[in-house]
């Protein structure tokens, strides 16, 4: 084991699956959503994904339910519920 | 080769780090450390290291600076004294958790409050459960060495190192010493190649995570089994040493211990005096000695069993107190004296609290006091007496 606490290997923040810490989800609504990619850019846990220029998927086993992208959607396509 | 040089303790010290020329130093100004970041600025400033020195707004900050050079790959060094030490406290406990080798010049302070500048151990002794390694100094000659010391295990074992030397007694008075040519210091020092370091690019690491009931458990562990190989290490890192400077080094220093039935424990400058008082004494027959400690962490717990056994009574001089219980040095030597046969009387001496003076007098009593038995298990030395004004 490394010591003093140190992580020896790159890239493996996905094994850590900050999902699990989640009560709440985001429920994206495509038809409000305007494409604008803030939340993909804001999210802390690279959790939405993008294809060709829109936004693709919410990756719940990363997403750790803090809303963040909720708040800051100017058009307000996200809403968090209840896991 | 060696030069003989008039130095304070605190140029003592910065001598040590303009040879070792440390990548990164960070250290915020306090009495009495003063001097040796005064005289170690002056070299970066002249170009005589190649020092990135770093100015900070506060001790706290020189510590994070220089956990941060030391994660980063860098030989990194700092100074500081008493209230300075306790303001970096909590990065002085993630500097070592952290592994990272930085070398560490306090010159002891008394804490305030009351407000107090001058020498006693309160500083250090607070941070003796740090996974610092700590080599006190009894005089300018000493502080030197134990810095290329300090350094070189510092970095076989990744834990950092405190060098202490008394305030004032040791950091402001010149005295007379040896020192080796840069070249030589160079040579013994070697290079530092971490084997894990932020900015080698080829391996990306991640320094300071987060370490929880499932990790945490198991670093200490490290950190508690470390701290016994550094005896050890102790030992093959001076061999050389003792070449350059014709000298030998221990972790405890002996003085005319082999026949003595009566003896001193003291620490840094204390000691000296001690050894005067003692040859003084000798000329009178008296059967005195001494027992010097360089290292207080790790304590060297079988050292000491071994040159105590068998003698009559023994006095341990402490300059801090550990308030509601014994004072530090006395609280190692009767747990080291535990599984011995033969255990000596041993007592406490608290003195020197706040840079009270300690002198030939004060000695000759705590001799003359073990010898006719009449020394109390706990006691004061150059204290007023409670009803004294
Ligand atoms: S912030 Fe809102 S509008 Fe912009 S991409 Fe995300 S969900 Fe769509
Ligand atoms: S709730 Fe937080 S973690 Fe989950 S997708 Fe939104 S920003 Fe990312």
């Amino acid at each position: 084991m490394p010591e003093g606490g140190l992580i020896v290997e790159a890239g493996n923040s996905i094994e850590f699956k900050t999902g699990a810490w989640a009560s709440v989800k985001p429920v994206h609504d495509k038809n409000k959503c305007v494409n604008c990619l803030k939340c993909h850019f804001i999210c802390p846990e690279g959790a939405i994904s993008v294809k060709d220029g829109k936004i693709d998927k919410f990756d719940l086993d990363f997403c750790k339910g803090c809303g963040v992208c909720a708040e800051e959607c100017p058009v307000k396509a996200i809403k968090m519920v209840k896991k | 080769m060696i030069k003989k040089k008039a130095m304070t303790g605190a140029e003592a010290a910065a001598e040590a780090m303009r040879q070792i020329n440390p990548e990164v130093v960070a250290a915020y100004p306090i009495t009495p450390q003063t001097p040796i970041m005064h005289k170690f600025s002056q070299f970066v400033a002249e170009g005589d290291v190649d020092t990135e020195y770093i100015n900070v707004e506060s001790e706290h900050s020189a510590m994070s600076a220089c956990v941060g050079a030391s994660a980063a790959g860098g030989r990194v060094m700092t100074a500081t004294s008493a209230n300075g030490l306790a303001l970096m406290f909590e990065i002085v406990y993630i500097a070592a958790s952290s592994r990272l080798p930085i070398v560490m010049n306090v010159v002891n302070r008394a804490l305030s409050g009351p407000i107090n500048i001058h020498c006693d151990h309160s500083d250090t002794m607070a941070c003796r459960d740090t996974s610092w390694i700590q080599l006190y100094s009894e005089n300018a000659e000493e502080v030197y060495e134990n810095n290329l010391i300090a350094l070189k295990l510092a970095e076989k074992v990744n834990l950092p190192v405190m060098v202490c030397q008394d305030g004032f007694i040791t950091s402001h008075a010149v005295e007379s010493m040896k020192v080796l040519d840069d070249k030589t210091v160079k040579d013994y020092i070697g290079v530092y190649k971490p084997k894990y370091y932020l900015l080698n690019i080829d391996k990306p690491i991640t320094s300071g995570p987060l370490d929880f009931f499932d990790y945490y458990f198991e670093h200490k562990r490290q950190q508690i089994e470390a701290m016994t190989k550094v005896i050890p290490e102790f030992h093959k890192i001076v061999k050389d040493l003792s070449k350059l400077l014709g000298k030998d080094y221990d972790v405890l220093e002996e003085y005319h211990l082999d026949d003595a039935e009566y003896v001193i424990i003291s620490l840094n400058s204390t000691a000296g005096t001690v050894k005067h008082t003692i040859d003084k004494l000798r000329k009178e027959g008296k059967k005195v000695g001494a027992l010097k400690i360089r290292m207080f962490r790790p304590f060297p717990l079988q050292e000491v069993a071994k040159w105590l056994t068998g003698k009559k009574s023994v006095a341990v001089l402490d300059r801090s107190a550990s308030f509601g219980s014994v004072g530090p040095v006395y609280h190692e030597i009767r747990s080291a004296l535990y599984e011995t046969e033969a255990k000596p009387k041993v007592v406490s001496y608290i003195y020197g609290l706040g840079g009270r003076d300690i002198n030939v007098e004060h000695i000759e009593k705590v001799f003359e006091e073990l010898e006719n038995g009449t020394a109390k298990a706990e006691n004061y030395l150059g204290v007023r007496d409670e009803n004294e004004r």
